[in-house]
This record gives C-alpha cells, sequence and structure tokens, in this order.
C-alpha cells in the first residue's frame, strides 16, 4: 500500500515511538552507564572508562560469574534432559490439548508463587521432610531448603514449562513420517534421533535453551528465597549493585554481559531457524 | 505394536513430570486450608486464612494497585500491541526491521536487565517511581507478547481479504475497524488475557521501577515470603493461582474458537 | 470513430524485485466490453488488474480511469471493484454484510443500503441466503457473494480476477453462462483474468494475450484462435500443429511453400519473399485425413497413423509425416464417414483447405 493515509502514520508513529522511548532508549542508557564513571551521589558522571568490565573480571565477581553461568547451564540441562521426552510424548498424545494446557497453567502462573510453593515442599517440617520422617527413612529432617540443591531445583520447577512449550511447538510441527522414512531406510532408534528428530527440533531446543539459560540468570528471588548466604546467582549481582552497593556502572557492565550472552544465544536461534524452520509462531498459543 | 511395558513407562513418565509441576501447587492449596500457622500436618480445614485474608487491608490495598496496573497496562499494551502487529504485518516504512528485531529482543530479555534500564530511564527524565512508572513498564515488556500473539494471527490471513475492503471503498482506518479489528478479536482479547497475568504476576522488572508509596502484591508478597511462610500468603497465592487458572481456560476457549 | 477508452495503460511497466510483471504495457479497455486477460500463470496479468484497483501503484508510467489519470489514487478512492480469485469475503459478516460493506463505506443510509443489497443478491440469486454466514456456503455460492459484493457499488470495471478457478468443471461451466448474462445486463465494463483459453474465447468479446509482463496479441476470440500473430499466441491458444516450410513463390496475395515434400498454395499475409522459411500452423480440426485407396486430394502430405484417441464426438488421428513429425487431426463423425477409423501403421493421405493454414516467419 503506497498510500499515505493518516491511520497508517499514526499507527507507524505511535508504535515507534514505544519502542524507541521505552525499549532502544533505556538499553542505550545502560550500556552508556557501564562505560562512564562511578559517582557516590549522581550514581555516573561522565567519563569514559572500561573499568567497570575489568572489575567484573576480579575473582570475587568472576566466581559469581562462573557459578551462575554453571547453575544456569546446568538447569538448562536437566529441563532438556526432563523436557525433550516429554515434549515428544505430549505432541504425540492423543489427549494433547489438554495436556499441552496442563503445561500451560505453570507457565501462566506467578514463578514467585511457585517458588514459595516449593519453599512449603522443601522446608525443615515441609512435606518431604514429614514424609521421610514418617516412614522413618530418616531421623532428622534433611537441610533441603537453603541450599545450593534448593536453588537448582528452585530454577528448574520455574523455567521447566519455558523448555517444554518451544519444544512441544518443535514437536508438533515435526511429521513423524520422517521418522517412519528412517526407519525406513534402516536406520536404528537412536540414529533416528541423532540424525533426524534432532536437527529438525533444534531451533525448538535452542529457543527452550534461550528462555530457561537467561532467566535463570537473572531471577534473583529464587536465591534469595531458597539459596543460603552464599547462593549469589547473577541476578542478586545486578540487584545488589542496583539497590544496595549503589555501584550503577558496575550492575550496567554486568547487565550488558548478560546482553552480549542473550545476542548470542539469539543469534544461534535465527541460524537454527534459517535452516530449519521457526516455531515461535506456536509459542504464544 | 506397541509393547505394554513400554507404553507403562511413558504414562509413568508423564504423571511424574506433572508431578513435579503440580505437587507444589497442590500442597500449597491443601496449605491454604489448613487450620494451623506452624506445623505442616492436616489439622483440620478451615478457611480462616482467607477471613484473615480479607481483613488484611495492606494486602487488600496492595492486590488493588496490582489489579490497577494490570488492568491499564494490559488494556494499553493491547491496543499498542496490535497496532504495531498491524503495521509490521501491513506496512513498508524505514526502520521497520529495527523495530521488529527490539520488539523480539524486548521479549527475549532477561527481566532484570528490562528492570535496570527502565529505572535508568526514568531518574534520567526525572519520573517519580510509582504507580506511572509501574504502568509504562509493564505496557512494555507486555507489548511484545501481545504484538507476536497477534501477528502470529493476522499473518494466517487471507491478505485479499483486507484489500478487498480498500477495493470497497474502505479508508485504510475503516478497513482496520471494520474487518482486521472484528478478524482478530480472539487473538486480542488472547493477548489481552496474557498481558494482565504477566502483569500482575511480575516481579523482577517492578522490583526496579517502583517506589515507596505505591505498593503492588507480587512484591508484598515477595517481602512477606523472605519473613518465611505465613498461611496468608498460602490463601494468597492460591486465590492468584485461581485467576491464572481461569485466565487460561478463557483463553483456550478462544484459540479454540479460533482454529474451528 | 472508437469510443473514448474507460481504462487506459500508457507505457506501465510494474517490477518485483528485479522481475518485471508489467512491462511498458500499452491497451485500452473500451466501455462496456467483455475484455480477458489471457496468459500462462505468472505472465502479470493479475498484477494488471490490481493497478487498475489501486492495490498496486506502476513503477513507470500512466493509468487513466474514465480519463483521470489515477497514479497514487488509493483503491477506496477508485471506482473500480474486484472479485478475488479465493472469494477475499470477510469471514466475520453475513453475506448481507458482505454484500453492504462498499455502501456502508460510502455511508449510504441502511435502507438504501438494504433495497440495494436485495437488488444485487436477486441478480445472483441469492435471496434466500442474505442471512447466512459465509463460511456456511458452498464454493459457487461464495463465489456469486463476490460478485454481488462488487456489483452492488456500480462500479465503472469489474474486475474478475480468476472468479472460476476454484470450481468444478460443471459449476464452472454454470457460473460462465452466468457471468455472460450478468454483463449483459448490467452493461458495465469487465476485466477478466484467465489462463484458461477456452474460458477467454468462450466469453469475451476482445482478448489480450500476455506472456512475461507484455501483449502478445490483443484481438477478438476469432482473431487469436483463427490469426495468431506469432508462435507463443499460436500454441497457448488451443492445440496446433507446426510444420516447417520454405517460400518457393510469392504474389502479392498468395504464396506457394514447400512443406515436408510438397508444395502448397497458401493466402500470403504477411508479404512473404521466395526462400524464406516459415512455419506453417494448422489446427487439427483443419486437417483432413484421406486413406491411400481414395481419390488423391491435390497437395497432400503423406504419413502413417501412430495413434488414434476416441474422444466422443471426435477422434484425434496422429499421424507421423516422413520428416518424422506427429501431427494431429480431429476428425468428425458425419454421414459421409461413418467410419472414421484407422489402422495402427496404416499410411493415410493429409490435406487442408487453402486459406485455413496460418503462416508465420520462421525465427
Amino acid at each position: 500500500m503506497t498510500d499515505r493515509s493518516p491511520f497508517k502514520t499514526a499507527v507507524v508513529a505511535v508504535v515507534a515511538f514505544w519502542i524507541l522511548v521505552f525499549v532502544l532508549l533505556p538499553n542505550l542508557l545502560v550500556l552508556a552507564a557501564s562505560v562512564l564513571a562511578r559517582d557516590e551521589v549522581r550514581f555516573i558522571r561522565p567519563g569514559f572508562t572500561l573499568a567497570h568490565y575489568r572489575a567484573l573480571m576480579s575473582t570475587e565477581i568472576l566466581g559469581i560469574f562462573v557459578r551462575s553461568i554453571a547453575y544456569a547451564a546446568g538447569t538448562t540441562a536437566i529441563c532438556l534432559a526432563m523436557g525433550y521426552p516429554f515434549a515428544f510424548l505430549l505432541a504425540r498424545s492423543s489427549a494433547r490439548k489438554l495436556l499441552l494446557m496442563l503445561v500451560v497453567i505453570p507457565f501462566w502462573t506467578s514463578s514467585l508463587v511457585r517458588t514459595y510453593a516449593l519453599i512449603i515442599v522443601l522446608k525443615a517440617n515441609g512435606l518431604i521432610n514429614t514424609l521421610l520422617l514418617e516412614t522413618g527413612l530418616i531421623q532428622q529432617p534433611l537441610p533441603l531448603l537453603y541450599s545450593n540443591t534448593a536453588v537448582f531445583i528452585g530454577l528448574v520447577y520455574t523455567l521447566l514449562p519455558f523448555m517444554i512449550l518451544p519444544l512441544y511447538a518443535a514437536m508438533e510441527k515435526f511429521d513423524p513420517a520422517l521418522m517412519e522414512a528412517g526407519y525406513d531406510l534402516g536406520a536404528s532408534r537412536l540414529q533416528v534421533l541423532r540424525h533426524i528428530l534432532l536437527p529438525v527440533t533444534l531451533p525448538g531446543i535452542i529457543a527452550g535453551a534461550t528462555m530457561v539459560f537467561l532467566p535463570a540468570l537473572g531471577l534473583f528471588y529464587v536465591p534469595d528465597l531458597l539459596g543460603g548466604a552464599r547462593s549469589m546467582l547473577l541476578g542478586n549481582l545486578i540487584k545488589n549493585q542496583f539497590l544496595a552497593a549503589r555501584n550503577w556502572p558496575l550492575g550496567a557492565a554486568a547487565s550488558m554481559t548478560l546482553t552480549l550472552l542473550m545476542g548470542l544465544l539469539l543469534w544461534a536461534y535465527f541460524v537454527s531457524v534459517r535452516r530449519y524452520g521457526d516455531p515461535r509462531e506456536a509459542l504464544t498459543r | 505394536m506397541r509393547r505394554r511395558p513400554a507404553k507403562i513407562a511413558r504414562i509413568l513418565y508423564l504423571v511424574t513430570i506433572y508431578g513435579f509441576l503440580y505437587l507444589p501447587i497442590a500442597v500449597l492449596i491443601l496449605y491454604s486450608f489448613n487450620d494451623t500457622r506452624y506445623s505442616s500436618n492436616w489439622q483440620g480445614f478451615t478457611l480462616k486464612w482467607y477471613t484473615a485474608l480479607g481483613d488484611n487491608r495492606m494486602l487488600l490495598d496492595s492486590l488493588g494497585n496490582s489489579l490497577l496496573v494490570a488492568l491499564l497496562s494490559s488494556t494499553i499494551a493491547t491496543a499498542i500491541g496490535t497496532l504495531a502487529a498491524v503495521a509490521f504485518q501491513r506496512y513498508r516504512f524505514p526502520g521497520r526491521k529495527l523495530l521488529y528485531g527490539l520488539l523480539f529482543v524486548v521479549m527475549m530479555s532477561p527481566d532484570i536487565v528490562m528492570g535496570i534500564s527502565l529505572l535508568m530511564f526514568f531518574i534520567l527524565v526525572r519520573l517519580e517511581p510509582g504507580f506511572l512508572t509501574l504502568v509504562l513498564s509493564h505496557i512494555t515488556f507486555c507489548l511484545p507478547f501481545v504484538a507476536v500473539t497477534i501477528h502470529a494471527r493476522i499473518a494466517d490471513f487471507d491478505p485479499n481479504v483486507i484489500e478487498a475492503a480498500r477495493d470497497l471503498g474502505a479508508s485504510e482506518y475503516q478497513a482496520f475497524r471494520h474487518v482486521i479489528l472484528p478478524m482478530l478479536l480472539p487473538a486480542v482479547v488472547s493477548g489481552w488475557l496474557l498481558s494482565f497475568t504477566l502483569s500482575l504476576d511480575d516481579v523482577i522488572v517492578s522490583f526496579f521501577v517502583t517506589g515507596p508509596t505505591f505498593e503492588i502484591l507480587p512484591l508484598k508478597i515477595y517481602s512477606m515470603v523472605r519473613l518465611g511462610v505465613k498461611p496468608e500468603v498460602n490463601a494468597l497465592s492460591t486465590v492468584l493461582f485461581a485467576i491464572t487458572l481461569m485466565t487460561v481456560f478463557v483463553s483456550h476457549l478462544l484459540v479454540k474458537e479460533k482454529r474451528s | 470513430m472508437t469510443p473514448t477508452p474507460i481504462v487506459r495503460f500508457r507505457n506501465v511497466t510494474k517490477r518485483y524485485g528485479d522481475t518485471s510483471a508489467v512491462d511498458r504495457m500499452n491497451f485500452d479497455v473500451y466501455p462496456g466490453e467483455f475484455l480477458t486477460l489471457l496468459g500462462p500463470s505468472g505472465c502479470g496479468k493479475t498484477t494488471i488488474l490490481r493497478l487498475i484497483a489501486g492495490l498496486d501503484e506502476a513503477d513507470v508510467g500512466d493509468i487513466f480511469i474514465d480519463g483521470k489519470r489515477v497514479n497514487g489514487l488509493p483503491p477506496n478512492r477508485r471506482d473500480v471493484n474486484t472479485v478475488f480469485q479465493n472469494y477475499a469475503l470477510f469471514p466475520h459478516m453475513s453475506v448481507a454484510e458482505n454484500v453492504g460493506f462498499g455502501l456502508k463505506m460510502k455511508g449510504l443510509p441502511p435502507s438504501t443500503i438494504t433495497s440495494r443489497v436485495g437488488a444485487a443478491l436477486s441478480m445472483v440469486k441469492l435471496d434466500e441466503l442474505a442471512r447466512r454466514r459465509v463460511r456456511a456456503l458452498s464454493g459457487g455460492q461464495q463465489q456469486r457473494v463476490a460478485v454481488a459484493r462488487a456489483i452492488v457499488n456500480e462500479p465503472l470495471v469489474l474486475l474478475l480476477d480468476e472468479p472460476f478457478s476454484a470450481l468444478d468443471y460443471k459449476l464452472r461451466k454454470q457460473m460462465q453462462l452466468e457471468l455472460k448474462r450478468l454483463h449483459r445486463r448490467l452493461g458495465i465494463t469487465f476485466l477478466f483474468v484467465t489462463h484458461d483459453q477456452n474460458e477467454a474465447i468462450s466469453m469475451s468479446d476482445r482478448i489480450i494475450v500476455m506472456n512475461d509482463g507484455r501483449i502478445e496479441q490483443i484481438g477478438t476470440p476469432r482473431q487469436i484462435y483463427e490469426s495468431p500473430d506469432n508462435m507463443f499466441v499460436a500454441e497457448f491458444v488451443g492445440e496446433i500443429n507446426t510444420l516447417d516450410g520454405v517460400v518457393t513463390a510469392a504474389e502479392q496475395t498468395t504464396l506457394t511453400a514447400r512443406v515436408e515434400d510438397a508444395e502448397f498454395p497458401m493466402t500470403n499475409r504477411r508479404g512473404f519473399q521466395p526462400g524464406q522459411r516459415v512455419k506453417v500452423l494448422l489446427r487439427p480440426e483443419d486437417l483432413f485425413v484421406s486413406q491411400l485407396q481414395d481419390e488423391a486430394p491435390g497437395p497432400h502430405l503423406t504419413g502413417t497413423v501412430e495413434d488414434q484417441i476416441y474422444k466422443g464426438t471426435t477422434v484425434d488421428v496422429f499421424i507421423r509425416l516422413a520428416s518424422g513429425t506427429t501431427v494431429c487431426a480431429t476428425q468428425f463423425f458425419n454421414e459421409d464417414a461413418e467410419d472414421i477409423s484407422y489402422r495402427v501403421n496404416e499410411s493415410v493421405h493429409v490435406t487442408w483447405i487453402r486459406g485455413w493454414e496460418v503462416v508465420l516467419p520462421d525465427d
């Protein structure tokens, strides 16, 4: 349509305004803050520096980084291991509409509420310990809550639906005849998985991994509520720089690193989509 | 063909995962009716935590605030998101790809990144943190979800149908008002519902952009939960879960409608 | 004494990326005529409709509707309406709402809309379905709604983009007849797009044969069929046999050409000169086949029967000529030739009535 209708102009203006002002500009601010000097009162002051990025390399912060990435990667791996066969069975089930809705419900439920629910299950006089004590398997309640294990469980529990849904979307589009063709051509089960199912569902895997990995780095309330004193992750670090330590540039630099990681994952996603097709549209259903 | 043990293993696997997803929620709901403050043993059915909830002015106020923010921001986000979906599908304009890419980045970017970027922005433009900053932020993170939901729907349209409207004498606005919008309605409502729950549930972004004078429910719950388990919170969480359940259900009905 | 054109294309070009969908086209559409754009898919015929409707803009050149230049004018401000290929009915509206849409956009009072919608619906025989949802209609009914929705606005030109392509053969024939009647009744100009040559020939006053965004020939169905301007038109419109020949003698209106090993007198319509290589084109129904023992019919080709296909009212006989070329001859059953079947490998004569051939330069 080439005519200049006032409606079109207005629509494009509103949309462009919102995205530029509330998305692009704030993100540019973070980028700017990450390379400016720290100021005790006004948070930042002019003067270009890369000191904050160097500060991220200090042993203490680097340790948090490494641990966060290890946690996020571990969470992603567990979610994938749990979710991949699950999504496969789901996509093939005759009751898949109902089963899918049962995954969508926790997906839509406040993850704070779900984290809280986990506390009830894990705490010293919670469900698990009570059951184990009653059955006599243990004499003392296990210290489940406020541990690194609890943080792990919490991340997996919160983020599992975010892995299953994109996987499901990819599996649903997957034509089972492809697998049958694989068997027909003499491939073993493992070969079919390796050469047919995995490559075709790769965009779903990457989408799911992105939707688990990135939030796992940033969900500060999960370590806050479930972890012990030393369970600090990247999200908590960023939060503390902004609210407690008041070191904005350092927080901004940490956040930029997170953005960079996101960029890498999105890039991997688009490369896989270009090769194998887009599972994204089914995500929002 | 299928052997029985394999089938049983499959079902067992599905049940285990669903158990993992739902057990904590089920326990939470159960405990919200448990007549004890400390023990985890069942002490009898009670509604007293719900009554206590009804008497807790602070909680109710923050619930009211949350609902207000969610209503307002999901409505505006749906309006802008609908327009955005139409614009990206129908119009060619400079910067279109950049804007679409940015929307997608917002959808994928971790909440904490968005939270601090908006915090900085609001301080830069000297906006008092509180109601307005919350609404603006919630609109922003809901926007891409609405846009993508509706874009998926509008991309399924036969483009000729919209062209037919123009051909029959409708201006661009009339075509939107009389043809595009009515055809998009299920997706619009479903986008609104998604935005509403996203807004109602958000912790991280709100954590950064809210002010001391305007308390919303998730942050209130967060501060309460940090101090331990409270039966009122069980009741409140159950209520929130019920709201989500209803929203998903309505949305599911709409999706069904759209596919028929 | 040609009337003023209702649509006029002047040097119009429309490109999509690197390909020209419409390439420097010039043509006129006259008031009241049934003009068909005929061509293979992807030849740019639909683009022409979109350019007239205002759904696409020309890159170069001018388009006039009713004498006014319409470049840049949005579709809602053009007095033309389109029947889309897949009908493009509004799924959320009833039949009557669909048909009344254009009038509503014009802001006409509801009573006027109701009566005009009623009239349009009765014109396409859908009076009883006015309140139905369009989803509940059959393909043929949807097609009628699409036509009614367009004509109710009394457009200067009705644009029809392959309106019958989704219908089965029988329904298609019926809708063709109805559309033709509607055209006579309304007296408005129809610009019709199809890739089906039979449809084009049976319905149109004039045909524009297109290929690769260019016009190959404009003419009446008879001109297009009987005197194709070039090989493309000859081959695209109907079955045709192509034989190589050389002009051996030429006068102003006659010529002699050697085809295979025989000399044939032909009509010289293009000023051919002796020595020129030509293509001699013959429709299968213009060829006569006779058995060898019959009297030799003057200049003729000789060949052997390769195959024959019974078609009900006709028989197609495939004859392999001495040069190796195979020609198809359609033979009609009549009192003179009750038995027109041949044995395979039987030798036969093939000939035609002088003047029925089309001679084109071989280049």
